[in-house]
């Protein structure tokens, strides 16, 4: 007993020492920008789990919700509010950039406000269809539609401008078919949009592959493509590219997490370097995918200047569109 | 009967010690949340799901304790919207219409007792058509497609158009402005942000719980201190508090058919209890034309009627979630969510792979159900003396729940400041004779209205022949144009006296 409480002592010792200089977080915090149980409730769980289950942090980390606009508000509020708190990770999605990208997250905000320190992992855009339909590939699809665009009615769950539509739009300018001509219907929420495509009201639903496997699994979708760069491994190694199939049309979704524009320099390296030791555990490889994510791990500057370049390119692809000038 | 065998291993799931404990702790925490002005189910779930998850649960029980605080606040919301004319959740607006007028007149105790009843039956009769129907009403509620939301909603329009009976131009002035605040937010059939005046608090449009809570619950405590300053303070008596048979056999056809459309409307994908109370509400009023002068001043058929069908809906909105996958209404949505978290995927598969979760949920509802019934009516006489409460403690515990609940929604302290704003404009609009109620309808109805509209168009290429594309939507168009000339047929009908 009296070995174990030296022991106990040593250790409290050695991990005082080793903190004394570094930041600590005292109360590490992940926001999710949504209301409880959706997307970003999810990366706020990975994080905090993962984290746990990898013994990286002293403290339990807490998860709290600032639902709005994809983030707007948790983004204005981080800005105006506390943009030097090193204890609060912001939850992101490739919805939040693509939002940014449109100036579509308040006045005079871009993606420079924000520091980028981590990512949970990543999901790809699908192109799904009813199980009973007629095509089997994307370019039996394709060909259709070129025939008459118009009598091809795509639907996902966000409106004009939302990672859904640019899935849709990607896929029509893949296919060279000016994207204006596509009829697209905006659902609340990829629920409504894949009832929608199962009660036969729309045609084409470009949706996650990640969110699709009960529907999958119950045969009552079929996937015609999957829009990642290579194949995905497991349960859906059977499901071809668009790329295979000769269409570039690619879409990642990505999760991860943001930091105060003016948190310290000592903070945002700490967080960084807790997302590069959690990267190299089984802990929270298992907890990313139990979420139903796929492994894309990125921190510190690489994802910054990540970041950065992919909220440019969004803005050109916006442009392009004609949702933005 | 393989139905029954299911069924069955439901109860046996349900009854065991520790789900049953939950069921009972789910359904009196929901009617305590539901009864809070600004609380209602979507905060409860939302505020237990973490805590559910903490505690390492089992999923079916913990979707069990969920889901029992679901429909306990979905009961509990009457409470309020009787006693204090402040709904306690979305669904109880309806509830105000009737059961405030009944409580003024001393019969509080009447009206808890004979909506509770009501709810029950609600809740029962909804339970009782989804473990006999449940593959084939999840195939067609899939058939509901844009163009039969736009008729279900011109149909659910036209009978409140006389909703508030005599003032027609007041009720149409409160509708517009609720559709006004429906076009708040981003327009997702352009991706255009329309009157949000730069505040990303309204890029997702105004939050319902804001303005339900802020304009009645904020007004009627503006009303409270008004009465005060005049010192015109007078305690409202309290009614016997029991059900009585002859009440109950009035109102037996009303609750019946109140049930069955809370059911539909609950089931259908994106509609919830606020819309199934209103459309059970108008489509009664309807019924009793000629007849329907007590609507509004407290008519028993106007209590029963919202109370049944918001129960109703409750239960029928967790069929497509159960069956399908898909959210009937907000709080199944975190319910979806839920589940999702547990590593359960809802779907066609659930019912096969997974049975003691589906069953013993719908099973858990039965006996959660019985429970609330069994514990509602005799905390009835205690409910009633909120109404002794002196007014001088009344008003601040309203008016700190209504702020404690608004803030947990989004825990941004702009709410608090537009909940007080729409308080303050809609104890303008009181004073001028408005009801409040077209403007909360206005809002729910006109932003299905208009998302579905602008779907049914997009698909179609701006044909409106779209509209009519269906047997459904055909014989909503119908029914919408009974229920618009229905009173004048009548009336040219009626013999001159």
């Amino acid at each position: 007993m009296k070995t174990f409480k030296k022991s106990l002592l040593a250790i409290s010792i050695i991990g005082l020492t080793s903190t004394a200089f570094a930041y600590e977080p005292s109360k590490p915090t992940c926001i999710a920008p949504a209301k409880p149980g959706g997307g970003f409730d999810l990366t706020c769980r990975v994080v905090s789990t993962g984290f746990e289950r990898a013994e990286l942090l002293q403290k339990p980390m807490a998860v709290t919700f600032m639902p709005g606009g994809v983030g707007a508000v948790a983004y204005n509020h981080i800005n105006k509010v506390n943009p030097d708190d090193g204890d609060a990770l912001v939850a992101f999605s490739s919805g939040s950039l693509l939002n940014l990208a449109q100036g579509k997250f308040g006045k005079g905000l871009d993606e420079n406000d924000a520091r980028w320190v981590g990512t949970a992992g990543v999901d790809y855009g699908a192109i799904m269809v009813k199980s009973d339909a007629p095509w089997q590939t994307l370019g039996e699809l394709v060909e259709d539609m070129r025939k008459d665009p118009s009598a091809f009615v795509l639907g996902a769950g966000g409106g004009v401008g939302s990672q859904d539509w640019m899935k849709a739009a990607i896929l029509m300018k893949a296919s060279s078919i000016d994207p204006k001509k596509m009829r697209y219907v905006a659902y609340e929420g990829g629920g409504e949009a894949v009832a929608a495509l199962m009660g036969g009201h729309i045609k084409v639903y470009p949706g996650d592959i990640g969110e699709m496997k009960g529907q999958l699994d119950a045969g009552k979708v079929r996937v015609l493509a999957v829009m990642s760069p290579e194949r995905l491994e497991g349960e859906f190694a059977s499901i071809p590219t668009a790329h295979e199939q000769g269409f570039d049309a690619e879409w990642t979704i990505m999760r991860g997490y943001y930091l105060g524009p003016k948190v310290s320099d000592e903070a945002y390296q700490y967080w960084s370097n807790k997302f590069a030791e959690a990267y190299k555990t089984d802990a929270f490889k298992q907890i990313v995918a139990e979420k139903g994510l796929m492994p894309f791990y990125m921190h510190g500057a690489a994802l910054d200047e990540y970041v950065k370049v992919r909220v440019q390119d969004m803005r050109e692809l916006a442009k392009a569109a004609g949702l933005i000038k | 009967m393989e139905t029954l065998d299911f069924l069955a291993t439901g109860f046996s799931v349900a009854l065991a010690p520790m789900n049953l404990a939950l069921v009972l702790i789910g359904c009196f925490v929901g009617t305590l949340i539901g009864s809070l002005p600004g609380i209602g189910p979507i905060n409860g779930v939302a505020i237990l799901l973490p805590l559910a998850y903490a505690m390492g649960f089992p999923p079916e029980s913990a979707l069990i304790l969920l889901a029992g605080v679901y429909y306990g606040a979905e009961y509990g919301g009457r409470i309020s919207s009787i006693l204090l004319n402040v709904p306690g959740d979305a669904g109880a607006i309806m509830t105000t219409l009737d059961g405030y007028p009944l409580s003024q007149k001393g019969e509080g105790g009447r009206a808890l007792a004979l909506s509770a009843v009501a709810s029950f039956i609600g809740s029962m009769g909804a339970l009782i058509l989804i473990v006999l129907f449940a593959p084939l009403l999840s195939e067609l509620a899939l058939k509901f497609g844009p163009s039969e939301f736009v008729w279900l909603m011109a149909f659910a329009f036209t009978c409140l158009a006389t909703m508030v009976g005599s003032r027609p131009l007041k009720t149409t002035v409160g509708v517009v402005i609720g559709l006004l605040l429906a076009t708040v937010g981003v327009d997702s059939g352009t991706g255009v942000l329309r009157f949000t005046m730069d505040i990303p608090n309204f890029y997702d449009g105004v939050d319902f719980l804001v303005v339900v809570i802020g304009m009645f619950a904020i007004s009627e405590v503006l009303i409270l201190l008004e009465n005060w300053l005049k010192n015109d303070m007078k305690l409202t008596p309290v009614g016997k508090s029991f059900v009585s048979m002859s009440d109950l056999i009035a109102v037996k056809w009303v609750v019946l058919r109140s049930t069955l459309i809370g059911f539909v409307i609950g089931v259908l994908p994106g509609t919830g209890a606020s819309i199934g109370s209103a459309v059970a509400y108008g489509t009664e009023k309807r019924f009793a034309e000629g007849n329907d002068d007590q609507f509004g001043k407290g008519d028993i058929r106007g209590l029963a009627a919202p109370e049944a069908a918001n129960n109703a809906s409750a239960a029928g909105s967790m069929l497509p979630m159960l069956t399908l996958g898909i959210p009937g209404s907000g709080t199944t949505a975190i319910l979806l969510g839920a589940l999702l978290m547990f590593n359960i995927t809802p779907g066609p598969l659930l019912f096969e792979q997974q049975p003691e979760i589906a069953w013993g949920l719908i099973a858990s509802m039965f006996v959660g159900n019985i429970a609330l019934l069994v514990m509602n009516l005799p905390l009835i006489g205690m409910f009633v003396r909120l109404l002794s409460i002196k007014q001088s403690y009344l008003v601040p515990i309203i008016v700190m729940l209504t702020f404690i609940g608004i803030y947990s929604i989004h825990g941004d302290s702009f709410d608090l400041y537009f909940m007080v704003l729409l308080g303050v404009f809609a104890f303008i609009l009181r004073k001028l004779g408005f009801s409040l109620a077209p403007v909360i309808l206005g809002l729910v109805l006109g932003e299905v209205l208009e998302e579905n509209l602008r779907r049914a168009l997009s698909i179609s290429g701006g044909e409106w022949s779209i509209l009519f594309n269906g047997p459904i939507s055909i014989s909503l168009a119908v029914a919408t144009l009974v229920a618009a000339t229905g009173p004048f047929i009548y009336k040219a009908l009626k013999p001159k006296q």
